[in-house]
């Protein structure tokens, strides 16, 4: 008996029993629907935080000046001041890894607009320091190359400063003072709201560093480079080359500590991919669960059926059937219950999670993995739960069976 | 080789004389319950050659459900041989003798067995599926088949849809489907009214006389026995007695005697108007 009469067989056999076989269905439709959207549900808020991540820059190597002991007297984080714009030159040319690099040094100053002041924290940096750190501009634009190695008086504001100096007025192309200095305003940067610590990103300025440096702060060093290397992998692997250049550059003997410290987004990519892992678990857990309830519904049934057509079983063994042509036939009819739960189950799951999506806005991000994986479970669970009652009708003695009433 | 079998060729004269097809050689089955062992067959020969019509008789416990299953490939020799259509079947695995039921032998059940819900033509293609026979060579054995009982305009009707007498000549259909040697007839006519019973006797007979079909039939009726050429009694698992049926009945003339169904049917309804008027008659005053 070839596989395509023992399909259409089971097919036949499960639509005599329609709503038993509904039924039975019912318990892998519940699990795996329930999987495809939590699913997607479970991907949809981890895209969201990793797009997050990304707006952080997930390739970002930062490298701080470090706490020291200059002349004996021990100076805080940034405080030491040996490292300059050069080290983040000789980075970018001698470690292939990192793409980009911006420095950044900053200082907190009162800003004056009109009869409106505020202090803020003013941070010189050059213009690829927004791209390094996937930050846009809400309108206007950024200061130039041109204008850093002039060292202009020109700035971009975050929008809590805008708002809190410029009120209703549009800052594009207003000069502001810093201090006492004055600053054309360039642009206006895209709101980044607060970032994991709860700082307000928003309430900052950006002005060329070499600005900052001579007419603000009076300092020759820089406070940090941030650096942007080819690939998230990348920004691990630059950590021990940057550190060796720099040591080299500080002339730091071997044993003596660093006098800077580099950071990447490494440790949030680990943490996010605990997190993952401990929600792959916790669905596959109540997956396996609802398959299992499945499953042993459809063991169920498939006895029961085994009993009630003991004679049918009789009769084909009488004209013909082998055991393996009995076994087949409930085994294949075992997996096209489970497999059409599956597919019923992930067509809902679907539905679900549009529907999850569409009223409760909630971003939900359908994964082909979990689909593909909830298919080969539910065939799993039916042959698995299938195997016992279809060899239990194998076993039969004809003679018992044609006698079976 | 032929010495061996003259018990049996002692104890029956072929009627037919053709090849044999059926040969069993001092077959013993004993039901091992445990405790105690009970001897169904206690050394069975016989030969059944080809067009034979055998009627197997006995009371219950002589053995002829047990020669039945042996004869069927339903079951194995505890002990002997049994030779079908020349090959020794008796130490054949499970598997084998699945296939030898399939390709040689057609099953016919008191209780007809057809599945539920499933048309005629689909019943009677049952073999032919595990044969392993293309979907439209089924088809058109199956019409044959169905053709041969009359029942070829019932092709697409479910059991519940037809008569008993109907459901027993789709059963014989699916016993001929696959060109078997032997059909094998377990009571057949056990569940169906005399008229029926005789209408069955006569396909057989037809099967029998006009394709040379070999037929065994097991019933506890002597006249159903009557239609058969000869007769095998059992007892005690041993063959007791192997006759030819001297006075064979004819299904078709035995027909020409019995009413029809509107006969009987009419004949039933004057007895109930009989009835009727005597109770009425009985009520009155």
């Amino acid at each position: 008996m070839n596989f395509t009469s023992t399909f259409r067989l089971a097919l036949r056999a499960l639509a005599r029993n329609k709503m038993r076989s509904a039924l039975t269905m019912l318990g892998i439709i519940i699990g795996v629907g329930a999987v495809i959207a939590v699913v997607s549900i479970g991907q949809g808020a981890q895209y969201m935080v990793q797009q997050g991540i990304q707006a952080m820059g997930t390739n970002v190597v930062f490298v701080a000046a470090g706490s020291g002991r200059p002349g004996g007297i021990r100076v805080g984080y940034g405080g030491v001041k040996t490292l300059t714009i050069d080290d983040m030159k000789a980075i970018l040319r001698e470690i292939p890894l990192i793409k980009e690099a911006a420095p950044s040094v900053s200082s907190r100053r009162q800003v004056i607009y009109g009869n409106q002041n505020w202090s803020t924290s003013v941070t010189g940096t050059t213009p690829n320091f927004f791209e390094i750190r996937n930050w846009s501009i809400q309108a206007g634009s950024v200061f130039s190359d041109e204008e850093v190695d002039l060292a202009a008086n020109v700035c971009v504001i975050g929008t809590t400063v805008a708002r809190n100096l410029f009120l209703d007025e549009n800052p594009v192309g207003k000069t502001m003072r810093i201090g006492n200095l004055p600053f054309r305003v360039d642009g206006v940067l895209e709101s980044k709201g607060q970032n994991v610590i709860g700082q307000d990103q928003d309430d900052a300025i950006y002005a060329p560093y070499t600005t900052v440096q001579r007419k603000i702060s009076g300092i020759t060093w820089v406070q940090f480079i941030n650096a942007s290397a080819i690939s998230p992998v990348a920004s691990v692997a630059a950590v021990n080359p940057i550190t060796s250049l720099l040591r080299e550059r500080h002339r730091i003997r071997p044993g003596d500590d660093d006098d800077f410290f580099v950071r990447t987004q490494s440790e949030v990519a680990n943490l996010m991919n605990q997190t993952q892992s401990v929600m792959t678990l916790l669905l596959g857990g109540i997956a396996s669960v609802s398959l299992l309830v499945g499953g042993i519904g459809i063991m169920n049934i498939m006895l029961v059926s085994v009993t009630e057509r003991t004679r049918e079983i009789g009769v084909r063994m009488a004209v013909g059937a082998t055991k393996r042509d009995v076994q087949r036939q409930f085994l294949v009819e075992a997996v096209t219950l489970s497999m059409m739960g599956g597919a019923i189950g992930i067509f809902f799951g679907l539905v679900g999670s549009a529907l999850i999506s569409n009223f409760l806005s909630w971003p939900t991000l359908v994964s082909i993995k979990a689909i593909v994986t909830a298919a080969i479970f539910s065939a799993a669970v039916g042959i698995f739960f299938g195997y016992y009652p279809a060899r239990k009708a194998a076993q039969l003695d004809p003679i018992e069976a044609l006698r079976y009433e | 080789m032929e010495a061996q079998i003259t018990p049996a060729m002692e104890l029956n004269q072929p009627v037919a004389t053709g090849k044999p097809v059926i040969r069993l050689e001092n077959v013993h089955k004993t039901y091992d319950l445990g405790e105690i062992q009970v001897q169904a067959l206690r050394g069975i020969s016989l030969e059944v050659r080809q067009g034979e019509f055998v009627a197997v008789m006995g009371p219950s416990g002589s053995g002829k459900s047990t020669v039945m299953n042996i004869l069927g490939c339903l079951d194995r020799p505890t002990r002997g041989h049994y030779y079908l259509d020349g090959v020794d079947v008796s130490g054949m695995s499970k598997t084998e003798l699945a296939r030898i039921r399939n390709r040689k032998l057609g099953f016919v059940f008191q209780q007809f067995n057809l599945l539920s819900r499933t048309s005629a033509l689909e019943n009677v293609e049952l073999p032919t599926v595990y044969a392993g026979i293309g979907p439209e060579e089924r088809t058109k054995r199956a019409m044959e088949s169905l053709t041969r009982v009359g029942l070829a305009d019932r092709a697409g009707h479910h059991p519940s849809q037809l008569s008993g007498g109907q459901q027993q000549r789709v059963a014989i259909a699916r016993g001929l489907v696959n060109r078997p040697a032997i059909l094998l007839a377990d009571e057949p006519t056990g569940n169906l009214d005399s008229r029926t019973s005789v209408e069955i006797m006569q396909i057989l007979q037809n099967l029998n006389d006009e394709q040379g079909l070999t037929i065994v039939l097991v019933t506890h009726e002597h006249d159903i026995a009557q239609f058969a050429k000869r007769t095998l009694e059992f007892r005690d698992g041993k063959l007791r007695r192997d006759t030819v049926v001297g006075d064979r009945l004819i299904a078709r003339d035995v027909l020409d005697t019995l009413p029809t169904a509107e006969q009987q049917a009419a004949e039933d309804a004057e007895d109930i108007a009989r009835q009727e008027k005597l109770a009425g008659g009985d009520a009155e005053p």
